[in-house]
């Protein structure tokens, strides 16, 4: 069972939890083979996909996750300028008996303040530069289908290490699992105190690669203030992005990943991007079957509560 | 969390080891000669007690028919109408279908038959995997106290319980059987 | 004549060397005597026996928020706070949006103090007009206004020919010049201490250089012009360093600290608790430790509360939207007294210095002692009694307060304000 009602960060989970996610969606992912890739697990039972910031990709596999559960669903985009507090949404959706909600906001800690309000289940989709858990869900468990175990396992993160919650997220789980975590980014990209999570920090994309099992990539963009942190997406491109010739300091058969969405050419090149689609598939697949595991563990939780 | 193992203590042998299985076989038998030759027979358990007998009749229908005989599994925690109030996680497992059934006839086989709810969950997975022509139900044993319509098409025991007593079939433990089974005064909890 | 005897307390008065039991003679709103046994006919006696007795509380750095603001705050419930809090005497710092630039709103506020207020209230104004950093107030005509210092409170001047102008002319005046040393830019869109809590909590970091970075440009315009300037308010160990550098080599480099820098960290910003957002940010222990230190010896000579009401809705959003702010004024003293002296980390005689003696000298008040033929201004504190911090309690609007829920001793008993008792038995003696 998982401890809290709410999923709101890999470092609120024990290796215990992840586990358990992670077993939970190996059983989800038969249901996926069906033909009706659907179980009455969460009939009855209402989620929220409230996203204060938008998400394409992110949303649809909730919202694939909570079908496939047979939930129904309420997809709420709200902008946070409209001018309804956080608590006031809070009450809002506490009124309409939603079970679950799954929120996704640009301010770190929005989904925790809101967690900490309502007595439905929050599950946090991804908050500022926070944590984006099921996001690290999905890769780690898409590199443990094909490696098997992550002990000891060589795992390289590039990419927008400052504003982007899902590398943190996975940051945090590859560590709790055992992984050698390798970070790739220019310095003024680096948050403060990184290392102390049980990575190493490199400067160069090369020296985080070398020897890597997995490479797990964010996206690097001019948004978020990087216009400060990067002369140009040129000089990224051209120093840190991986291309085929960083790619052969891996081992030969590397796993590459990507949260998405993918900038061609800035943090990956076009070829990589090809070359890694058959990975990057499987990795939008298993979004939807962690989601589920999620959801329905999170679901279970909650009700034991009435 | 696990759920409290409550002590058992054996109140009745209904079967022994020899007689469980030449039930069964009759069972087989008696199953068999209702099928047409045109049948597209698969068997299905239901985890967990169902997944032994199943194996049996599966085997023997196989033998009998002269033709393999699909064997499946079904596991109905997702399908479950008590989930929410069961005050732990249970524990999926794994459901295995791997052949169509679209206008099979489905022999589908649980160890004891007494809500009725397990059998009810069973039947709208098995839908959700496709039309059968036909279901038979098969259990090894069965008693009173169903909360649904739900009947077996085939049983070996019909068995006559007291409050708080339990059947149990064991076909892979050592003492293997039929047995009426009863929870001491007091439960040890794990 | 009207005459009170506060007899047998332990009688703290750092400026008069004193800690010891003695009897505090007060005639006519002024102090007459302090002495081991006063025998005395036709005064109201009070026993103090079991209490601390002190001059009444400096706090260099309020924010009343009238006018302006006063959703947040009033001359009214500010000051009934600050008295409740054994403050006898606050220098009240601008409100957002209606700023002390000018000698009609330095006037408002005074008449309006005498009006509402229950303690001494002195305006400080700014030292450039907005607060933007521009163009210099009239420094002069505010101070002939009643200004006792220039601030552009928790904005900092960036532009260090602005900062040198701003002291050139205050000198004139003889207005003390208090500077907010946070590089706006390094600063940015900082909210926390910059750290591994930042980081782990996904928040913008406030690095400790952009502290150290003015601190140091104001030394050595200090030094250069050979004038005094006093940082308000410091968080950070390496501006410690700096202060000490300074005043070894006889630059006038004062600073003031907060009773919430001395007592917590950006620990407690976990779970984005919007009661922990403050400005500067609550930094690492090693700062904490060094600040404690720093006050112990005296390099921080004064502790200032930066008393700042927020309304709910200000904290009870987004902790990257929330206003960042504390309202110290209830609870400073016990928490600081509790925490610290009681602990041995600061003594008593040097914690009524940092709140009453040294505040009062730096805005140039003939207050924080218990003097003979001065205002008889005084805090007396019962350092027996126990009591849990309950903020909704507050006189203050704001709520603003992390130390909610803390067991804490040395509580206001009696706040006496030129002779009068404001607060008494621990409760306001006026609605």
């Amino acid at each position: 069972m998982l401890k809290n009602k709410d999923l709101l960060g890999i470092n609120d989970l024990d290796v215990g939890e992840i586990r358990l996610i992670l077993e939970t969606a190996d059983k989800f992912k038969e249901v996926s083979s069906r033909r009706v890739k659907k179980v009455p697990a969460l009939r009855g039972k209402t989620v929220a996909n409230l996203f204060f910031s938008p998400s394409t990709r992110t949303r649809i596999s909730f919202e694939r996750a909570s079908k496939a559960l047979s939930a129904d669903l309420i997809n709420i985009t709200t902008s946070p300028s409209l001018g309804e507090t956080l608590a006031d949404t809070a009450l809002t959706l506490e009124g309409l008996g939603v079970d679950l909600i799954v929120v996704r906001h640009d301010q770190a800690g929005a989904p925790v303040q809101l967690a900490r309000n309502i007595s439905a289940g929050v599950i946090n989709a991804g908050d500022g530069a926070h944590e984006h858990p099921t996001q690290a869900l999905v890769d780690v468990y898409t590199i443990l289908k094909e490696k098997g175990s992550l002990e000891g396992l060589k795992v390289a993160l590039l990419g927008d290490m400052r504003h982007s919650h899902t590398a943190r997220s996975n940051l945090y789980c590859l560590t709790k699992l055992g992984a050698e975590v390798a970070v790739g980014a220019p310095g003024t990209m680096i948050p403060e105190g990184l290392e102390e999570f049980g990575c190493q920090v490199y400067h160069t994309t090369e020296e985080a690669v070398e020897n890597a099992d997995a490479i797990i990539l964010t996206r690097v963009s001019m948004d978020f203030g990087n216009d400060k942190l990067l002369p140009s997406l040129r000089e990224y491109s051209r120093f840190f992005s991986l291309n085929t010739k960083r790619l052969a300091l891996a081992k030969p058969d590397v796993m590459v990943l990507h949260g998405g969405p993918i900038n061609r050419g800035v943090e990956i090149s076009a070829t990589v991007t090809d070359m890694a689609w058959p990975h990057l598939r499987e990795q939008v697949a298993n979004g939807v079957v962690v989601r589920m595991a999620a959801l329905y563990l999170l679901s279970i939780r909650g009700s034991e509560k009435r | 969390m696990p759920r409290s193992k409550p002590n058992l203590e054996l109140v009745r042998t209904i079967a022994d080891e020899s007689a469980l299985r030449a039930a069964i076989k009759e069972l087989g038998q008696r199953v068999n000669s209702a099928l047409s030759v045109d049948d597209r027979v698969v068997v299905v358990g239901i985890r967990a007690g169902g997944e032994a007998p199943a194996r049996s009749l599966a085997t023997q229908l196989t033998q009998l028919r002269g033709a393999e005989v699909p064997l499946g599994f079904l596991d109905i925690t997702l399908y479950r109408d008590d989930i929410n109030d069961l005050g732990y996680l249970p524990e999926v497992g794994i459901t295995e279908i791997d052949f169509p059934l679209d206008d099979a006839v489905v022999v589908l086989v649980d160890d004891v038959l007494y809500t009725g709810r397990t059998v009810r969950a069973a039947i709208d997975e098995l839908i959700d995997f496709g039309r059968p022509k036909r279901i038979r139900l098969v259990v090894i044993a069965e008693r009173d106290g169903r909360e649904l319509p739900i009947q077996a098409d085939y049983s070996a025991y019909r068995v006559e319980t007291e409050p708080g007593e339990v059947v149990k079939v064991c076909s892979n433990k050592e003492q293997n059987g039929v047995f009426i089974l009863k929870s001491k005064e007091s439960d040890a909890k794990e | 004549m009207k005459r009170l005897l506060l007899r047998g307390g332990r009688v703290v008065d750092p400026a008069n060397g004193r800690d010891g039991i003695a009897d505090v003679l007060l005639t006519d709103g002024l102090v007459e005597a302090v002495d081991e046994q006063i025998e005395t006919t036709d005064a109201e006696v009070i026993d103090c026996s079991g209490l601390l007795v002190t001059p009444g509380l400096v706090d260099t750095n309020v924010h009343l928020n009238e006018p302006g603001r006063e959703d947040r705050e009033t001359i009214a419930t500010g000051t009934r706070a600050a008295a409740l809090g054994g403050y006898t005497a606050l220098g009240c710092r601008s409100t957002e949006g209606l700023v002390m630039d000018n000698q009609t709103v330095v006037r408002y506020v005074r008449s309006r103090s005498a009006r509402d207020g229950v303690v001494r209230v002195y305006p400080i104004g700014t030292a450039t007009k907005g607060k933007k950093g521009e163009r210099l107030t009239e420094i002069g005509e505010i101070a002939a206004a009643g200004a006792v210092a220039i601030s552009d409170d928790a904005r900092c001047v960036d532009d260090a020919s602005m900062m040198r102008r701003i002291l050139l002319y205050a000198e004139m005046f003889s207005l003390p010049v208090f500077s907010f040393p946070q590089d706006t830019e390094l600063a940015a869109e900082g909210l926390v201490n910059e750290g591994v809590i930042s980081t782990r909590l996904g928040l913008a970091g406030i690095p400790a250089v952009a502290e150290e970075v003015i601190a140091g440009r104001e030394m050595i315009l200090a030094e250069s012009l050979n004038c005094a300037v006093h940082l308000s308010p410091i968080s950070s160990a390496s501006t410690v360093e700096l202060l000490r550098y300074a005043q070894e080599r006889g630059i006038k480099l004062s600073a003031e600290v907060t009773p919430h820098n001395l007592l917590l960290t950006d620990a407690a910003c976990e779970g984005y608790q919007t009661d922990a957002l403050v400005s500067p940010p609550l930094r690492s222990e090693a700062d904490r430790q060094a600040l404690i230190e720093s006050v112990a010896d005296g390099t921080v000579a004064i502790i200032a509360t930066d008393h700042s009401p927020c309304t709910v809705a200000e904290k009870k959003t987004e902790f990257t939207k929330a206003v960042p702010g504390i309202a110290g004024l209830e609870t400073a003293f016990p928490l600081l007294f509790t925490k610290l002296v009681e602990s041995g980390l600061l003594t008593l005689s040097r914690l009524v210095d940092a709140m009453s003696t040294q505040p009062a000298r730096l805005l140039n008040l003939a207050l924080g002692t218990l003097t003979p033929e001065l205002p008889a201004d005084v805090s007396i504190f019962d350092p027996e009694q126990e009591r849990t911090v309950d903020v909704r309690s507050f006189k203050s609007k704001g709520m603003n307060n992390p130390f909610d829920g803390w067991l804490l001793r040395g509580w206001p008993m009696h706040t006496i304000v030129g002779g009068e008792f404001i607060v008494r038995d621990g409760k306001l003696t006026v609605s």
